[in-house]
């Protein structure tokens, strides 16, 4: 019982964090210096999440199978490829380093 | 009508939503290993949605805690998509009913998507389809963990876990045209860094991200001046 009370908590409370952000009133996002923060979150926020996505093993920093695949990512960006063939190139390199070592 | 660039976003959406709907295949083996029936573990993907909370709740309540302490540590997690929806706000401009629909599916990976384009119509088409396509393959893989557990293998073997991170860097790779932009992402993830093994999960993307914001506002100013 009280872990059907808490996953209600739980469920209940998530939403509303959710909506909460996305119920921000017009008048604020369009005030200039929401703009220009704005222009900045995607850069900083996209930065944080690659390191914490590629770096992070729970509340270990790790160099694995993931940074070699990143690195890849990387290098076929640079070689302009698109979206879909970095992703899917990016996997296979990891799959194959884990397979070898 | 579905534009050839929409099509592209599409495809595009669908490619981090699968590697990422796969994961569910983890929490749905470990929710049921933790002392969580199937229909427990199914509801949490269903009706939190917000990978890192899910498996923060689970955590606790496997090692016995108290699941309203579980509670409250997947929902200081789950603040980072109240900043999420703050920043897909202005470029989504939703009104009304459609907020509530859309605030569901306000996690990493559709804020990441919808971060990328350029104008309104495209963040639209990368929310909704990642976000959507999260939904549905995330609650159809912790089904299939719930029932198979660990049978199945872990995603990690198909490097499933590096699709995603790769996916973030394609997204940002577009915008690092200045220097300046260039050192707010390097800031971002350097701060995001050093707090993985000192914060709770979670905490270090918007710490970073907050961190490296601050960082970009002050070095334009001075540039101005």
């Amino acid at each position: 019982m009280t872990l059907w009370l808490a996953i209600g908590v739980l469920v209940v409370g998530t939403y509303a964090l959710k909506l909460a952000g996305l119920a921000v009133p017009q008048r604020v996002l369009d005030h200039p210096f929401t703009r220009r923060v704005s222009d900045l979150i995607p850069v900083a926020l996209l930065g944080a999440l690659v390191a914490v996505q590629v770096l992070a093993d729970g509340s270990d920093l790790v160099l694995d199978a993931r940074a070699v695949a990143l690195l890849a990512a990387a290098g076929m960006l640079a070689l302009r490829m698109s979206f879909l063939p970095v992703v899917v190139g990016a996997a296979l390199v990891a799959a194959v380093v884990r397979l070898l070592f | 009508m579905t534009e050839p660039t929409d099509r592209r976003i599409i495809a595009d959406s669908l490619g981090v939503a699968v590697p990422t709907g796969a994961y569910g295949i983890s929490f749905g083996a470990i929710g049921v290993t933790s002392g969580l029936d199937v229909l427990q573990t199914c509801l949490l993907s269903l009706l939190v949605f917000t990978g890192a909370s899910q498996f923060a709740f689970i955590g606790v309540v496997a090692s016995g805690g108290n699941p309203f302490a579980g509670a409250l540590t997947a929902l200081l997690l789950g603040t980072r998509n109240t900043f999420y929806g703050i920043s897909l706000a202005p470029l989504l401009r939703l009104r009304g009913a459609a907020r509530l629909p859309a605030a569901h599916v306000v996690i990493d990976e559709s804020t990441a998507m919808a971060l990328g384009q350029d104008d309104t119509r495209s963040a639209r088409v990368a929310f909704w389809w990642t976000g959507v396509g999260i939904l549905v393959l995330w609650n159809l893989f912790t089904l299939l963990g719930a029932l198979a557990g660990e049978a199945i293998g872990d995603p990690r073997t198909y490097g499933l876990d590096a699709a995603v991170g790769a996916a973030f860097l394609a997204l940002l790779w577009p915008r690092l045209t200045t220097w300046h932009a260039r050192s707010v992402a390097l800031v971002g993830a350097a701060v995001a860094t050093g707090l993985v093994p000192l914060s709770p999960a979670g905490v270090p993307i918007i710490a970073g991200g907050a961190v490296a914001v601050l960082v970009g506002l002050l070095t334009q100013k001075e540039r101005a001046a």
